[in-house]
């Protein structure tokens, strides 16, 4: 009889058994809920909406309507590489056409304000490939990036999972609308080293997710400026910019280094990708943007491990070099999120909340402190709690964001019909009056 | 194209990564120099009749009036055309890491059918390309400072693609040409021993099958006792089976699904398989990798990793189309092959009459030709300078063996999917012109052998594969 010996079952990598590909977060469960009992206008009317999803579908039309009317030449021939060049196309500098493309769309974007130059287009997977690729470049295992709170949860994972690179926080709060100071950042920095951590980059997004507001000029020169006194880089993450309600309202790095005639340049690195924007998540488009040459070299070579579709690039080449389409999307676009901005705000407000001021993105940052039972992250998760089951809304707690301050939430706006955001606000107006009366029952006791 | 202040070289260097600055990009070596020969000099059958041949790139464009035909046939599969655009909005928002259910069952019909086996399309995962498959799976199954066996003669960008940013060792196991680059298990052994020696941490074998360069593949008893090494040391094995679908001719391809069926004794959890379209179906641009494991843990560690390197929607749409059409992929699948195999029987053919011999392969998109009797000496330098001859004078761009890490000088990767056949002839004549100017250096070989005389060129034994009882009762 064979004697059974138990096999030692063998080990993964370290990267692979840890935690850090961030899904165990609280983050995640609000995403269950939804994908338990999603709401559906007919099948599924008391349904979890989910709000915790910043994905831009209100201005699907526009593009649809482009490729109604521009088949051919988004496909293959005509003048286009046929589909043989196409698929045999792989070299990581990309299809001539599609970088030449999305610099003059980014150029769109800021208004002509800035101008990028095609040869310095690195294309990734999505903006999630680029946020790794460029910690892989600039920050040795061990090392650290700063990131002004509350940031997006995706960070976590992104910045740090397989590249081993910490992130730490520099925080901001409510008293002065979360923005970044130069004392948060010196803070940061000091606490850094104070844990002998060498700090190699500062990484900023803006607009800011989940703020949902544009980092003001002023406040970008103090950035430009620590950095460059701290000799360290500086990633500006602008996934967002073309969803800030009105052009003039958005100051990129880009800018501020144009009018600085581009000294101290090569330490800024931007990062950008269609999936907001345009919303289209599901194509992978990304784009590293640097001013340092060697980064560029090194981000092209390794970009190899992610690739950007020649297939997807050839589609979206032509789409964006046609100027008159650009513009009309980009003007019709902010203009859509602005008004949905607007509906969400006043619905909110008729509910008895408040939100941070925003001009821009697929969300608001909504205030719930004066609600909590207890002002800690246990009363926020508790509230957020209540909202996912009763209240059947997907939102995002502001502790998945690393937020300082409990109470805050990023409820996004603009992955749904407008219908359906009227049914969500309707409902937290209820969940509220509810509130109110229970707690006036309460108070009167 | 210089922004911004100039900082010395240096100080630029300091203010990036270790990974950043180091070499492990792989792109200094020799491997790229003939690369650089042909971007600078590219043949054109009319504009440039005279330039560099590309014979170094692994590309499979045989199959592409076959694909393009379908195409036609089938506008929807494209969400940009009439028929296709109603599909376009729910392709573009969807960027769920598990991938589309058509495309994941797609693929694994499609690898069943190259197989013979039957793939779970819950454990199909993406990555971006096999390099970026190849990478992800490094990152799960190893850590810094580990390694992994690799037989010899390998994908030079394997040193890339493994070792670059996950900081894992690549370990040669070393396969000579006296049994047909076979990987025994003594140089499992060997290789494994020194490792320990070494105090080096070994978590796993790298195996290619169909082998990229050699082009042959592995017979059943190579692989069970692969197998059953992995087993013993209780290290992982991982299978690029990328040119699984380019086996031409017997024997029949047999994957390491297929040896793991039908062994109980082999724990699954230690079987991974890396794959994508790039080669098989000729699609490198559209980046589809795909990590198949039998181990649960690492496809879900997999399934997260692949937000870095996901298969554009688009593309899925597309494929998933393409290949479920049952008929299509039949036909595609052996049409492929013929082609390939006709390809092989010429370029093989002609060296054959010029006296340059190539090993026995049945698979890949190249073959391995043996020109040691050409160097001047066996060494990697002299393999060097019969490189560079043929680069500028002969003007092909083949690849050295030593790039590959071959422990054997004057092995050369032949690449024959590349180019239509009017260029190949062009080729084939350049080099039967050089076999023919050119002495052979070797004076050990038995038989002096004039190149002039092309008519006893056929005779000469020495001519023959490495397989000839004669060269292996010398060697």
């Amino acid at each position: 009889m064979a004697i059974e010996i138990e096999q030692p079952s063998v080990g993964l990598s370290r990267v692979a058994v840890s935690e850090t590909h961030g899904e165990d977060s609280p983050y995640f469960a609000g995403w269950k809920a939804y994908d338990e009992n999603p709401y559906d206008e007919v099948k599924n009317p008391s349904g979890v909406i989910q709000m915790g999803l910043a994905e831009n579908q209100v201005s699907f039309d526009l593009l649809e309507e482009y490729l109604e009317q521009n088949l051919e030449s988004s496909t293959w021939g005509n003048g286009n590489s046929s589909f043989r060049e196409n698929a045999l196309f792989q070299d990581y500098h990309g299809l001539k056409a599609f970088s030449k493309a999305m610099a003059s769309f980014m150029e769109q974007i800021r208004g002509g304000r800035a101008k990028f130059d095609p040869n310095r287009i690195v294309l990734t997977a999505g903006a999630t490939a680029a946020n790794e690729l460029l910690t892989f470049i600039l920050a040795d295992p061990g090392d650290a990036l700063l990131v002004p709170t509350p940031y997006y949860p995706g960070f976590d994972r992104d910045l740090r999972w397989r590249t081993g690179v910490k992130i730490v926080p520099v925080h901001c709060n409510s008293t002065n609308n979360f923005q970044v100071t130069p004392e948060a950042l010196e803070d940061a920095y000091s606490k850094a080293q104070a844990m002998n951590i060498k700090v190699r980059g500062l990484l900023i997004t803006n607009p800011s997710n989940p703020l949902g507001a544009t980092i003001q000029r002023s406040v970008l020169e103090e950035i430009l400026e620590f950095v460059t006194r701290k000799n360290i880089h500086l990633v500006s993450d602008e996934i967002y910019s073309g969803s800030v309600f009105s052009s003039s309202e958005f100051t990129s790095i880009a800018e501020i280094l144009e009018v600085q005639k581009y000294r101290n340049a090569e330490r800024v690195h931007i990062v950008y990708s269609l999936s907001k924007d345009l919303g289209l998540p599901g194509f992978r488009v990304g784009t590293i943007y640097s001013y340092n040459d060697q980064v560029v070299t090194t981000a092209r070579r390794m970009s190899s491990f992610s690739l950007v579709s020649s297939q997807t690039q050839n589609l979206l080449a032509s789409m964006l070099s046609d100027s008159k389409f650009t513009e009309n999307y980009i003007r019709t676009n902010r203009e859509r999120l602005r008004k949905r901005y607007e509906l969400i705000i006043e619905g909110l407000r008729k509910a008895g909340i408040e939100c941070l001021k925003g001009n821009g993105g697929l969300f608001c940052w909504m205030n719930l402190s004066p609600f909590l039972d207890k002002p800690t992250r246990e009363g926020e998760l508790d509230l957020w709690n209540s909202i996912v089951q009763e209240v059947k809304l997907n939102i995002s707690p502001g502790s998945s964001c690393h937020c300082s301050e409990p109470g805050w939430f990023r409820v996004c706006f603009a992955n749904m019909s407008e219908q359906t955001l009227e049914i969500a606000l309707k409902r937290i107006n209820d969940f509220m009056e509810k509130r109110k009366r229970s707690w006036l029952l309460f108070s009167n006791l | 194209m210089t922004m911004g202040s100039t900082s010395s070289d240096q100080q630029q260097k300091q203010l990036l990564s270790k990974i950043a600055t180091n070499h492990g990009h792989g792109e200094d070596s020799s491997y790229f120099d003939g690369w650089k020969a042909y971007d600078n000099n590219p043949f054109h059958p009319i504009q440039n009749p005279n330039g560099v041949i590309q014979m170094g790139l692994a590309e499979n464009q045989l199959g592409f009036d076959l694909i393009e035909d379908w195409m036609r046939r089938n506008p929807q599969a494209s969400i940009c055309t009439a028929e296709g655009v109603k599909e376009f909005k729910d392709t573009a928002i969807f960027q769920d890491y598990h991938g589309l259910l058509a495309f994941r069952q797609a693929v694994a019909k499609f690898m069943g059918k190259v197989r013979g086996v039957t793939f779970d399309a819950n454990r199909i995962v993406m990555g971006g390309g096999s390099t970026g498959a190849n990478e992800m799976l490094t990152f799960c199954l190893a850590d810094p400072g580990d390694a992994f066996l690799i037989p010899s003669p390998y994908y030079p960008a394997f040193d890339r693609d493994l070792r670059w940013r996950t900081g894992v060792q690549l370990l040669p196991v070393v396969c000579e040409s006296s049994n047909d680059f076979k990987i025994t298990k003594d140089a499992l052994e060997v290789a494994y021993q020194k490792a320990q020696e070494a105090n080096i941490n070994v978590k796993g074998v790298m195996i290619t099958n169909p082998s990229n360069p050699l082009g042959t593949i592995l017979d059943r008893e190579t692989l069970q006792s692969i197998v059953s090494f992995i087993n013993e040391k209780n290290i992982h094995l991982v299978c690029d089976e990328i040119y699984a679908a380019t086996v031409f001719d017997e024997p029949k391809f047999i994957s390491i699904a297929e040896i793991i069926e039908g062994d109980d004794t082999c724990n699954r959890d230690l079987i991974h398989i890396a794959y994508s379209l790039s080669k098989d179906m000729g699609f490198p641009g559209f980046r589809v990798g795909i990590v198949y494991s039998y181990n649960d843990e690492v496809v879900n560690c997999a399934r997260k990793m692949s937000s870095f390197g996901l298969v554009s929607t688009q593309t899925q749409h597309m494929i998933a189309s393409l290949l479920s059409d049952d008929m299509f992929v039949e036909r595609f699948i052996t049409e492929n092959a013929n082609r390939l195999a006709k390809r092989y029987k010429i370029i093989t053919g002609e060296l054959r009459k010029v006296g340059i011999g190539c090993l026995k392969s049945n698979a890949g998109l190249f073959c391995w030709m043996d020109l040691r009797k050409l160097l001047k000496e066996p060494t990697v330098e002299a393999e060097m300078e019969l490189w560079r001859v043929i680069i500028h004078d002969v003007k092909l761009n083949v690849s050295a063996g030593s790039s590959f890490h071959c422990s054997e000088p004057g092995w050369f990767r032949v690449c024959f999917a590349n180019m239509d056949d009017e260029t190949m002839k062009v080729a084939l004549k350049r080099i039967q012109n050089f076999a023919i100017r050119r002495k052979p250096f070797r004076s050990n070989l038995r038989l002096s052998f004039s190149a002039r005389r092309m008519d006893e060129a056929i005779m000469s034994p020495c001519i023959m594969s490495p397989r000839s009882p004669l060269v292996s009762a010398r060697t």
